[in-house]
């Protein structure tokens, strides 16, 4: 455990030595404010409510979260830290985890710096804040599941170019495979069962189910299991790529 | 006491490291010797428990370094091939992260942070980012991280790499200071090193221990062990040559090209020609301007060993 709290608060710092973290604050909330009053319509839908906010993240996420995650290992390769990181008397899973902790609370402070958007809602009407609540909370894990995404490919190469692109087409197939488009391609000729499935792996389909305020448990858990298992692969990677 | 058991790595067919067995007790400083790609990096990698052999095990003091690896792990300390540290950090925030994850409580944390700082004269670059730091401070850095917890192993690739003369000798010191109870291992390629700082050197190449042995044992293997070099200019070489080759136990006497008047008398086995060599001198009241007898030049068994051993793979190879 403290081990897993050293690194998180090395990685948190390092976020913060660089301008980084401020450009993917600034970026995060610049993009976000635009989605939602330009392409949301926030004050032409004349109600008190965030779901323009929340509508875009997935989308907002798939650019931003790759250029978060694609340093989290891909440099540690590259500038020979990981050896030094790994021949430190700690477990292979407080490293992933301390990594992955740091960024997804960075995520979360862009996330919850975006409350003035909040506080405006309140000001012109009277949102359900618990809806409100459930947004947020959905958006973070759903962050979260793109970041552990990230991770893994992140931890499978040195290049830094290379883990961003890579996550982003694996996030996008994940966001994509609600959609119409692609489940009509399945629709056909493919068992009910298998469509289903496909559109139980996207991250829109539980996200919306959300950030509409229903919070099933189903859908915090497929973000959980996801996280879960993409650091777990992170982990095997780093594990068999070592010597690379 | 480490113990390395017929230690194998392969990568994807190559052969890096291929059946590496021994071991080192207290108090002694291993030498790691091998040109490059000879295996020495990856031996030490498995050594740190950084990468899985394909075979054979490693223990450290009892612990195995791959099934009990956080145990094991605490008791190295290791700097990396070519230093590596985290860019953004300071030396100072680097060193306190190495501390609180290798289990150092306050104030014995900062209490040992001030000690490595001072012992490798790291105050002057305390407050600076690690990415502005010269060659010679990172490489110092990482020393200073690899000592931090005063580990009962310390194992060093290359640890004078980009140091400039004074602070190698200040390194070499420190590795003889530090070496009084605990077990040091050094991979190196600058063989001054080998007689400066080991009590013991490993010769290794493709992967496979050549010799193992003190560096004096070392040095007695070269052709120019115990020969007599000596400078005597002004004299006919020919005369000379002839003079000292017909002492009794010399194998042959070399004129250097490059240094008029310097002749290295190569002595037989075991003949010692100190003496003979001297007393001829004054017979013939040469002007000796320097005579000594050489320790044996390590380059040149270096090169011997590592280079027959080429041609013979090479030669199995074509076979």
């Amino acid at each position: 455990m403290n081990s897993i709290t050293a690194i998180f608060r090395r990685e948190l710092a390092s976020y913060f030595a660089t301008p980084l973290a401020y450009i993917f604050i600034i970026i995060f909330l610049v993009l976000s404010g635009v989605f939602t009053f330009y392409l949301g319509n926030f004050y032409e839908r004349r109600q008190a409510e965030l779901a323009p906010f929340f509508m875009f993240h997935p989308w907002l996420y798939l650019f931003l979260i790759p250029a978060v995650s694609m340093r989290l290992w891909s440099e540690e390769r590259k500038s020979g830290t990981l050896e030094l990181l790994l021949t430190l008397p700690i477990s292979l899973r407080s490293a992933v985890l301390g990594k992955f902790l740091s960024a997804w609370v960075l995520v979360g402070l862009a996330l919850m710096l975006t409350f003035p958007l909040w506080l405006t809602v309140n000001y012109l009407g009277e949102p359900d804040n618990g809806v409100i609540v459930a947004g947020y909370l959905g958006s973070w894990l759903m962050a979260g599941g793109f970041l552990a995404i990230g991770s893994c490919l992140s931890a499978s190469t040195s290049s830094q170019v290379i883990s961003f692109i890579l996550t982003l087409v694996i996030c996008f197939l994940f966001v994509a495979a609600g959609f119409p488009m692609v489940l009509n391609v399945f629709q056909g000729w493919a068992p009910a069962t298998l469509v289903d499935a496909v559109a139980g792996l996207s991250f829109l389909t539980h996200f919306e189910a959300v950030s509409r305020g229903v919070l099933d448990v189903r859908d915090l858990l497929y973000f959980l299991v996801m996280i879960a298992f993409w650091l777990l692969a992170t982990a095997i990677v780093i594990d068999m790529k070592k010597a690379d | 006491m480490i113990t390395v058991d017929n230690l194998k790595k392969d990568f994807d067919g190559l052969q890096a490291v291929d059946g590496v067995t021994f071991s080192v007790s207290p108090g002694e400083v291993l030498g790691f010797l091998g040109p490059n790609g000879a295996g020495k990096s990856t031996t030490m990698k498995m050594l740190t428990g950084f990468i899985k052999p394909s075979a054979g095990r490693v223990s450290l003091y009892g612990k195995d370094v791959f099934t009990q690896a956080v145990e094991a792990k605490r008791l190295v300390g290791y700097l990396p091939e070519g230093a590596p540290a985290w860019d953004d950090m300071t030396p100072e925030r680097f060193l306190a992260f190495v501390g609180t994850v290798r289990g150092l409580a306050e104030p014995t944390r900062s209490q040992r942070i001030a000690e490595v700082i001072k012992l490798l004269e790291l105050e002057p670059v305390c407050g600076r980012p690690i990415e502005k730091l010269s060659k010679g401070y990172r490489r110092r850095v990482g020393i200073a991280q690899a000592i931090l917890h005063d580990p009962r192993i310390l194992i060093l690739d290359e640890p004078t790499d980009g140091l400039d003369p004074n602070q190698k000798h200040h390194v070499r010191e420190l590795i003889r200071g530090l070496a009084q109870d605990r077990i040091v291992i050094v991979s190196t390629h600058i063989l001054e090193e080998v007689t400066a700082v080991c009590t013991r050197t490993i010769i290794i190449a493709n992967g496979r221990i050549l010799v193992d042995c003190t560096p004096a044992e070392l040095e007695a293997r070269s052709r120019y062990h115990k020969a007599v070099a000596l400078q005597v200019p002004e004299l006919d070489e020919q005369e000379v040559t002839r003079a000292l080759g017909a002492l009794e136990g010399v194998l042959t006497v070399e004129v250097s090209p490059n240094h008029a008047g310097r002749y290295t008398v190569v002595a037989q086995e075991q003949a010692d020609l100190f003496q003979p060599v001297c007393q001829l001198v004054q017979e013939k009241k040469w002007p000796v301007e320097e005579i000594f007898m050489e320790r044996g030049r390590l380059d040149d068994v270096f090169r011997q060993l590592t280079s027959s051993r080429k041609n013979e793979a090479c030669e199995a190879r074509v076979a």
